[in-house]
């Protein structure tokens, strides 16, 4: 898949977060379009699983342990053809799989969070089973900056670097905000790189938008042997659409009709521009 | 005298491993206290030291069985079903795991200690917790049966033990399943229905009632959930009193679920809830907590008495 192509499905996807987030009247609208990119890198780029290949032992995972932003990971499923985009017109109505927060009863999710702090353990013990296994497999989790707080994480790191586990990769989606404000107000976890060097862990660190580094960078981990990867991803909460990036309030903010057709406007123009320069070249 | 639960906990674990190179146990600097360390020496790829870490024990064995691993977490019961309750609740239960979740020094086994270390509220925690079995063994026997049974349910399991010799109740080879009732004696007048290390308490009650002339049951009902409801029903419509017996707190445990079942049930039957009540846990050995608060041969016998003369 070209550059280009990979770049209209980030427009794509966040066209897909607002429509559903809009239609379901809930969702984590900030989080799912900073996450996004990330995911869309993932599913497209790097990781070696599908739809036919979501129960082989050796498939790649990801376990979102910020799951609150399940939109984006919804969306990207859907389009990656783990199940039919219209399921997502259920989100979070009565009996539906597709509740607020991943759980396996959707094709394609790996396991059940929304408590933040979790996925890192749950990732550390799928990477030491790989290991154990000689399995080829690389697990990758996507953690919030606001979630680094929670204690249990600093536990798995400890762990996941005792255990020399370079098949985990954690990616931190650092878009600076949490429910209540800046995460470095809220409780600091910067220098976050020199933490994770202290527990062992090799870190680097991209712009969390850019496709092209995220491929890169996701590309190139294990970063060193014998040790796990943090990628420190910094993103806009909000992304794609003006005046929902870097606002708090769109932690999970739902647009109105109006806010709603202006950023879906914005969006396309953006699809335009981009299509256009295409044809252009 | 029987030996201590864990003993057989620990020699029926090894010996699981030794036929399954997927079978592992997680450990949170534990393993002396799970008599695990022969294990370890035999096995030492398949166990896994976590660290002081019950949180991320129990999200590393979630993620180990989803990669197909055999996992059995050990660590004292009182920090496992406490620190680390949302991970049991999230990546075990609700994400589905089949882990096993082997809860030792459990009730008061460390009663000296304090109620730091105390566990009498894991039956009442992982009660209200959806797609987890809750299995208490009285004797070695019990004790064997429940990990080889857990081993083969492919589904979470909380299974709790403790330290000091028991007393043998059944023979070898007695049938057991999880969430079905083992019924040690019939009786007439009061039945007892116990699990862990009191039922073996309710069996001396229930010596000292015969030798009164009173006709005194005795249920093991090892698994707390599933309640075995059928045989608690079938026991409670034949008897004038039933008394319960938990080393835990009378809230959420055991007893009430009893009393819940027969209340649906509408089998109303003069009833007596026996267990570590609401109040600031007295200390002391497990024997000395035990007396204290009436999990005795002779507190049990005091509770029935009273039911049936009442
Ligand atoms: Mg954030």
């Amino acid at each position: 898949m070209s550059d280009h192509e990979l770049e209209l499905k980030s427009i794509q996807y966040r066209k897909h977060i607002l429509k559903y987030i809009k239609m379901a009247g809930a969702g984590h609208t900030g989080g799912s379009l900073s996450c996004v990119d990330i995911l869309n890198v993932l599913y497209n780029r790097i990781l070696r699983v599908s739809p036919e290949t979501f129960e082989d032992a050796d498939r790649d995972r990801y376990l979102q342990s910020k799951g609150h932003s399940v939109e984006a990971l919804y969306v990207v499923l859907a389009e990656r053809g783990f199940f039919p985009e219209s399921d997502l017109e259920t989100l979070c109505g009565y009996e539906s799989h597709y509740v607020g927060h991943p759980t396996r009863k959707v094709r394609g999710i790996e396991h059940n969070t929304g408590a933040l702090g979790h996925g890192l353990s749950v990732s550390v013990g799928v990477a030491l089973a790989g290991k154990m296994d000689d399995a080829d497999y690389r697990v990758f989790t996507l953690l919030g900056d606001g979630e680094l707080a929670e204690g249990s994480n600093w536990e798995s790191a400890m762990a996941a670097s005792n255990y020399k586990l370079d098949n985990l990769t954690a990616i931190v989606d650092w878009n600076t905000l949490q429910i209540t404000g800046r995460t470095k107000d809220v409780c600091k976890t910067d220098p976050l790189d020199d933490k994770f060097v202290a527990f062992g862990w090799s870190v680097a660190d991209v712009p969390g938008h850019d496709l092209k580094a995220l491929g890169e960078v996701l590309g190139r981990a294990p970063f060193e042997k014998g040790k796990p990867s943090l990628i420190i991803a910094r993103t806009t909460k909000g992304k794609g659409v003006s005046f929902m990036e870097d606002v708090g309030k769109w932690h999970h903010g739902v647009p109105n009709d109006d806010e709603y057709a202006a950023a879906i406007r914005e969006l396309e123009s953006a699809e335009a521009v981009l299509k256009g320069e295409k044809i252009s070249v | 005298m029987g030996r201590p639960n864990q003993d057989v906990v620990a020699e029926t674990l090894l010996e699981l491993a030794r036929a399954d190179k997927d079978v592992l146990v997680l450990t949170s600097d534990s393993r002396g206290s799970g008599k695990l360390v022969p294990f370890g020496k035999e096995l030492p790829e398949q166990i896994v030291e976590i660290g002081i870490a019950e949180q991320n024990l129990v999200g590393m064995a979630a993620g180990l069985a989803s990669a197909g691993k055999r996992v059995f977490g050990v660590s004292p019961a009182c920090f496992l079903t406490a620190r680390s309750l949302e991970q049991i609740k999230n990546d075990v239960a609700y994400s589905d795991r089949p882990v096993t979740l082997i809860g030792i020094s459990a009730g008061v086994s460390y009663g000296a200690l304090g109620s730091t270390h105390h566990s009498i509220h894991d039956f009442a925690v992982l009660r209200a917790v959806n797609n987890i079995d809750i299995v208490a063994p009285a004797d070695n026997v019990e004790t064997r049966e429940a990990i080889l049974a857990a081993a083969k349910a492919e589904r979470p399991v909380y299974l709790r033990f403790g330290k000091v010799p028991v007393p043998d109740l059944h023979p070898e080879g007695t049938p057991f399943r999880i969430g079905r009732a083992i019924t040690l004696r019939h009786g007439d007048d009061v039945v007892f229905v116990g699990c862990g290390e009191t039922v073996c308490h309710a069996v001396a009650a229930a010596d000292l009632l015969s030798k009164k002339g009173v006709s005194a049951g005795v249920i093991s009902m090892h698994t707390v959930k599933p309640l075995d409801a059928e045989t608690l029903l079938a026991a409670a419509k034949n008897c004038r009193a039933l008394v319960t017996v938990e080393e835990h707190s009378v809230h959420g445990g055991l007893g009430e679920a009893c009393a819940a079942a027969l209340m649906e049930a509408g089998v109303s039957v003069p009833f007596r809830i026996v267990g570590i009540p609401d109040e600031y846990t007295v200390t002391g050995k497990q024997a000395d907590i035990f007396r204290h608060y009436g999990i005795s041969a002779q507190g049990l016998y005091d509770a029935a008495t009273g039911l049936l003369e009442a």
